[in-house]
């Protein structure tokens, strides 16, 4: 089958099984190996990545349902000149990871997180991850960097 | 830049590539013409195989080839295990099941294809005939006369049976005085869950005999090792990888029966081959972790300080030993006294087959089970004699110091038990937390506050006392550039000793953080190594470095000393310059680099060049120790537990980077705490495995955790000159008995001693109402 | 894991839809927002010759009043409900529930057609539709039928949609003067599904006896079920705290009760007991504000 998907703004055609995951599209024929594979059940969250806005689990959607999306991996989180965005820069200052597998989709959960609530409690930090499995960190240093984050963006906003 | 960089918050090295998606783990890794392997393996827990037929699968669409354990047989040797102990018995233990499947998810037969899904799709025609057996997974019974027999060439499922004695029981048998527990403690089995899963690429090349293996492992010399052993391929030509490994906890520091294999295959086809796990396959076959019942009896004196500690340990090793299976209990006996003068021990271990997938190391990997034994003992001390469970603490630590000797033999190095329980009593406010709890008992509520303090050994070890090798190896080189190359027979993964590493060197060299690069994993870049496991990397592998370091100054200051007109002694590395402590007389780092690579003029007997390799034996393991405290809410009608506060305070050594340790504390501490009360890895009587997916094995989420208020004290250890310690399984052995032990006080009221884990709420319910399921 | 070869079609319209459901009949499969379906095919449990994927029918994603009645299509999903402003005014129930579905990320794709027509035993919407007395809509190629939701949970993930019907709404009757409506939920810890969950509309008359009150209760039995003993020793009578205990008491009577590894039978039954009377206090509170 045909699709067509708009990746970190770069549009891709594509002819697909229709039962090919949009992970394994995004890692395997797009190459973007950002996005992790954790568990196969839509449980863990390592596999998240934006789809027209909103975090999906990207091991429980097919490539075909996604034609015509848009779709953001991490790959495409930074700025055009490689800056890091507040969410990965917060990942780095606060120690929001270890091994790294599950970061890129708890970034992603976290930053449909501020797109729908910039003031997150940290609360509302943890119930917005909850979707979202780490063995590494305990969790704590994820949700200060989500802070951090929330702060920056909060600075930018109020800079602009 | 200043070299004040020990002791310091650094960001880590490791994070850009990773928080942008830049990295490479296995399944990252793309080679042309890449094969691809689907497992076929046992719905059987025990059973004969009668026959295997593939024929279907092999003419799916993309299907090369199919193997079997006979076709396999003589071929591929088997899956070692390196734990040397006296009399113990090892079964053979080939890649894929020949003959017999003995736990379900066993390997039986492997498909080769050309894509991922066709390989999946062709695996699942192939078709076994099976005669099932009697599955034995229960302890008691696999030890009973009568049991059926896993391996019938053994005789029995007993492994093996180890006595560790101490102290004089017959003072402690005879004296009257003393008041007795006997108490059974189950430490149920424990998925590792790595969020990446296990993979591997294997790729030989024919025309240069060589291959390259990518695995997700802990450890890829000894793989490499390994793998040589296997295929029967000189050592010389096989090359491990270990690349961006998502998370291990003791689960990767092995060889499996993936990794043979893929290798086989690919030195048939002389292609590269990948084998991805997946979660189903990662449950069920890759490494559990526990798994272990302890039947106590304790000896105690009226005023709380215990006199005797008996402890039979059956230990659930699972059908076949992988690399370590048998060792870890044994670390159980070791540190069963944690950190009390107790003045006599037995322990009893008897290794136990069964029809489950093999335990080995898991995060603590046999400490977290003395420690819960040893802080569940002080608790139901405290409990039967009325007292508070700091009072008997304090009653059984040894006096402050060095060079502690226990019954077990085990001698440790510097402790202050007394200093780390204090501190977490202050920082909790333990007192007012007592009060608390009595007003509330009074309304009918039940809060529990539970204290752990324990003890683990770490920085594994001494060669002596190692199953492989407790060595490390840090290699420092000068590039003629002045930038620095630091090489690492460990092999962090998500540890961060990029960052410590660096800031080791940077600090000795007196030059830039940023001028340091740490690599790790490549066996043909890493002249030697062990690994990552034991919390041993910085502790181990760190002090290599820091004497490879310090080789490399004394070349460097003989070097600088005739250009300064100086004696090598007088001088000393810092912020970029190398000089006279006074700064009168100083040369430049580079200049003294570039004199060492252009060799013009080299004192007599000074090589060119800046490399330095050290292997680093430590004299002794270290013994890091710490005091926590758990405060829970219990619902009393639906025995729901809400985790309401933790705090830690953890001694692990000097510290080089707090933001590192903390990370280390919390992960730790998650584990623990989902140990006590979430987390379960279940087989049914007939060895099916009831938690096989992440929808039934589960795995703490952020919401589940109250915030962890950390604190540390810092005694540095005599074993290594950086004073480090350890740090990496602290606060998984740390939290889970201070979490039982605070749920156990929360419902002291209700006469209950003691409940097995995890404290699911149903069990907790069957004690609020009356009932006593568990009580001995 | 990967989920066995299958034919893929992506009906613009839902006539086409309805053409295709029955064209296929045994061998078709619809997919909502695939939440439910795609495990179960990934695991192969579940292995279609056909999936038709409702997904692109924009006709069935809204929320909206008209006479008081308001009106779900059936592909909105989990997120746009919990997020209705019109909804949380009208009907907090349901955002209430939305909110306690898997997780974000789940929740922007499931769909309220898709959980209801799957029917899990542990889902949440089935105790939230049960306790507004919602109506269900299925539409076949001979036309349109309103299901109660009583009638439309019939039993282990079976409802009374008939072969060639599609679920296309839900509608839901006006909140009740002096009413309130909660719900209440135990997760399992590791899949998130409700050990149970207790939907409870209840409205009070002039004399602040109970009006009305209905009780929805997922994850207890087979299928999502009214608990009718509670409600019959409620109806008519002031809601003091021991009568609301001594009738949700009665939560799982005659209910064939699951047990699993979590949670025993004997266990579930207490549970709904003790989360029916949770979730009626609740409610309460809310009707008297």
């Amino acid at each position: 089958m045909k699709i067509r998907v708009k990746i970190n703004g770069v549009t891709r055609e594509d002819d697909v099984e229709p039962r090919l995951l949009l992970v394994h599209y995004l890692r395997e024929l797009a190459g973007l190996t950002g996005t992790h594979i954790g568990c196969e059940t839509s449980i863990c969250g390592a596999c998240t990545v934006l789809m027209n806005g909103a975090a999906v689990k990207s091991c429980t959607v097919l490539a075909v349902q996604a034609d015509g999306s848009e779709i953001t991996t991490i790959e495409g989180l930074s700025g055009r000149n490689g800056q890091l965005h507040p969410l990965q820069q917060g990942f780095w200052e606060e120690h929001g990871l270890q091994c790294g597998y599950c970061t890129p989709g708890m970034i992603l959960a976290a930053h449909q997180l501020l797109s729908r609530n910039p003031h997150p409690s940290r609360a509302e930090i943890r119930k917005a991850l909850e979707g979202n499995l780490c063995r590494c960190t305990g969790y704590q240093h994820i949700v200060k960097a989500v802070e951090w984050a929330a702060e920056k963006v909060r600075a930018q906003a109020e800079h602009a | 830049m200043s070299s004040k960089l020990l002791g310091e918050r650094i960001k880590r090295k490791e994070d850009p590539r990773l928080i942008q998606g830049r990295s490479h783990y296995v399944d990252d890794i793309q080679l042309c013409g890449m094969l691809y392997l689907a497992f076929v393996r046992s719905p059987h827990a025990h059973a004969e195989i009668k026959a295997i037929h593939s024929e279907a699968a092999q003419k799916m669409p993309g299907v090369l080839a199919v193997y079997t354990g006979a076709d396999l047989e003589g071929r591929l040797g088997l899956i070692p295990c390196a734990a040397g102990m006296e009399g113990l018995k090892v079964p053979p233990h080939p890649c894929l099941a020949l003959r017999r499947v003995r736990y379900v998810g066993e390997p039986v037969a492997v498909v080769v294809a050309s894509g991922r899904y066709q390989a999946v799709d062709a695996a699942a025609q192939v078709e076994v005939d099976y005669e099932p057996l009697p599955a034995i997974t229960d302890l008691d019974k696999a030890v009973s006369s009568d049991s059926p027999v896993i391996h019938e060439s053994l005789g029995d499922n007993i492994a093996f049976v180890a006595k560790l004695e101490g102290g004089d029981w017959k003072a402690v048998e005879s004296d009257a005085s003393l008041k007795v527990i006997r108490q059974r403690l189950v430490n149920q089995r424990l998925a590792p869950l790595s969020m990446e899963t296990r993979g591997v690429v294997a790729s030989y090349s024919p025309g240069e005999d060589t291959l390259t293996v990518w695995s997700s492992t802990q450890i890829p010399h000894l793989l490499k090792t390994q793998l040589a052993v296997m295929t029967g391929m000189d050592e010389a030509r096989v090359r491990v990888i270990a690349p961006e490994v998502g998370g291990a906890f003791g689960s990767k520091l092995n060889v499996y029966a993936e990794e043979g294999v893929a290798c086989f295959v690919s030195r048939q086809f002389g292609k590269p081959v990948k084998w991805i796990e997946s979660r189903r396959e990662n449950l069920m076959a890759t490494i559990h972790g526990r798994d272990q019942i302890d039947d106590l009896e304790i000896y105690f004196r009226p005023d709380g300080k215990v006199m005797g500690l008996k402890c039979h340990i059956l230990a659930n090793l699972g059908a076949y030993h992988q690399l370590l299976t048998p060792a870890i209990p044994t670390l159980t006996a070791l540190m069963i006294l944690g950190c009390y003068n107790i003045p006599a021990v037995f322990v009893e271990t008897k290794g136990v087959f069964t029809n489950t997938m093999s335990t080995d190391a898991y995060r603590g990997a046999g400490r977290p089970e003395a420690t819960y034994i040893i802080e569940r003992v002080m608790d139901m001390v405290a409990r039967e004699l009325n007292l508070d469970p700091v009072e008997v603490r304090l009653k059984n630590f040894p006096p402050p110091g060095k060079d502690i000797v226990l019954a077990t033999g085990v001698s440790y190095d510097t402790a202050n038990y007394q200093k780390t329980l204090k501190k977490v009593l202050t920082l909790s406010g333990y007192k007012k937390l007592r009060r608390e709890q009595a007003r509330l008992r009074k309304k009918g509520k039940y809060l529990g506050i539970g204290l752990s303090t324990y003890v683990e050994i770490c920085a594994m070890g001494p060669s002596s006392r190692m199953p492989a090798g407790g060595w490390e190896s840090g290699t420092v080189r000068v590039e003629p550039t002045g930038k620095v190359t630091v090489l690492s027979g460990t092999s962090p993964h998500g540890q961060g000793e990029e960052t410590s590493f660096a800031q080791i060197v940077a600090e000795e060299l007196g030059v830039p953080y940023d001028d340091v690069t740490v690599y790790h994993g490549d066996t043909n870049q890493v002249p030697m190594g062990i690994g990552t496991f034991g919390s041993r990397t910085t502790a181990v592998g760190g002090t290599a470095i820091y004497h490879a370091a310090q080789r490399i100054k004394k070349k460097m200051a003989r070097l600088a000393a005739v250009k300064l007109g100086a004696k090598p002694s007088e001088l000393v590395f810092r912020d970029g310059k190398i000089e006279t402590e006074d700064g009168s007389k100083s040369v430049k780092f580079g200049e003294v680099v570039g004199e060492a690579y252009f060799a013009k003029q080299l004192p007599p007997g000074l090589a060119p060049g800046l490399v330095e390799n050290y292997v680093f034996e430590p004299p002794n393991y270290t013994y890091p120790f710490g005091a926590h405290v758990a405060v829970v809410e219990i619902d009393n009608e639906t025995g729901e537990v809400n985790l309401r506060n933790y705090f830690a305070v953890d001694d692990c050594g000097r510290i080089l980077n707090p933001m590192l340790v903390d990370g280390q504390i919390h992960g730790g501490l998650a584990q623990g705490i989902g140990q006590a009360l979430w987390e379960e890895h279940v087989y049914d009587e007939n060895g099916q495995l009831l938690t096989g997916t992440l929808m039934d094995c589960a795995a703490p989420r952020a919401h589940q955790f109250c915030w962890f208020e950390t604190a540390n004290t810092e005694t540095r250890t005599p074993v290594n000159p950086l004073g480090v310690k350890g740090v990496g399984e602290a606060g998984t052995i740390g939290s889970t008995p201070a979490i039982v032990n605070a749920v156990m006080d929360a419902l002291r009221p209700l006469g209950v001693r003691h409940i097995d884990m995890p404290l699911k709420p149903e069990k907790i319910w069957q004690v609020l109402r009356g009932g006593s399921p568990q009580v001995v | 894991m990967i989920p066995e070869p299958f034919e893929y079609h992506s009906p613009q319209s839902l006539e086409e839809a309805l053409r295709l459901v029955t064209e296929f009949g045994e061998e078709g499969k619809m997919m909502a927002g695939g939440h439910s379906l795609l495990p179960m095919m990934k695991l192969r449990l579940a292995s279609p010759r056909h999936v038709i994927d409702l997904g692109r029918l924009s006709e069935l994603r809204y929320i909206r009043e008209s006479d008081g009645w308001i009106e779900i299509g059936a592909l909105t999903t989990h997120f746009q409900i919990e997020s209705s402003s019109l909804l949380r005014e009208k009907c907090p129930l349901l955002p209430e529930t939305a909110r306690e579905i898997g997780d974000a990320q789940v929740r922007n794709l499931g769909t309220l057609g898709g959980s209801l027509a799957h029917a899990d035993p542990a889902a949440d919407w089935p105790a939230a539709i049960l306790a507004l007395d919602a109506e269900i809509r299925a539409n076949s190629a001979g036309g349109e039928r309103w299901i109660a939701a009583q009638d439309f949970f019939v039993g282990l993930m079976t409802t009374a949609l008939a072969p060639g019907e599609i679920l296309t709404a839900v509608r839901l009757p006006p909140l009740p003067r002096r009413a309130g409506d909660t719900y209440l939920k135990l997760r399992q810890p590791a899949s998130g599904f409700a050990v149970v969950g207790v939907g409870v509309r209840l409205a009070l008359n002039e004399a602040a006896h109970i009006e009305r009150v209905a009780i929805g209760v997922t994850g207890i039995g087979p299928k999502a079920y009214r608990a009718a003993a509670v409600e019959r020793e409620l109806l008519g009578k002031p809601p003091t705290a021991r009568r609301l205990a001594e009738a949700a008491a009665r939560a799982a009577d005659g209910v064939q009760t699951n047990s699993d590894l979590f949670a025993s039978a004997e266990y579930r039954k207490h549970l709904a007991s003790v989360y029916v009377r949770r979730a009626l206090e609740l409610a309460l509170e809310r009707a008297n504000p």
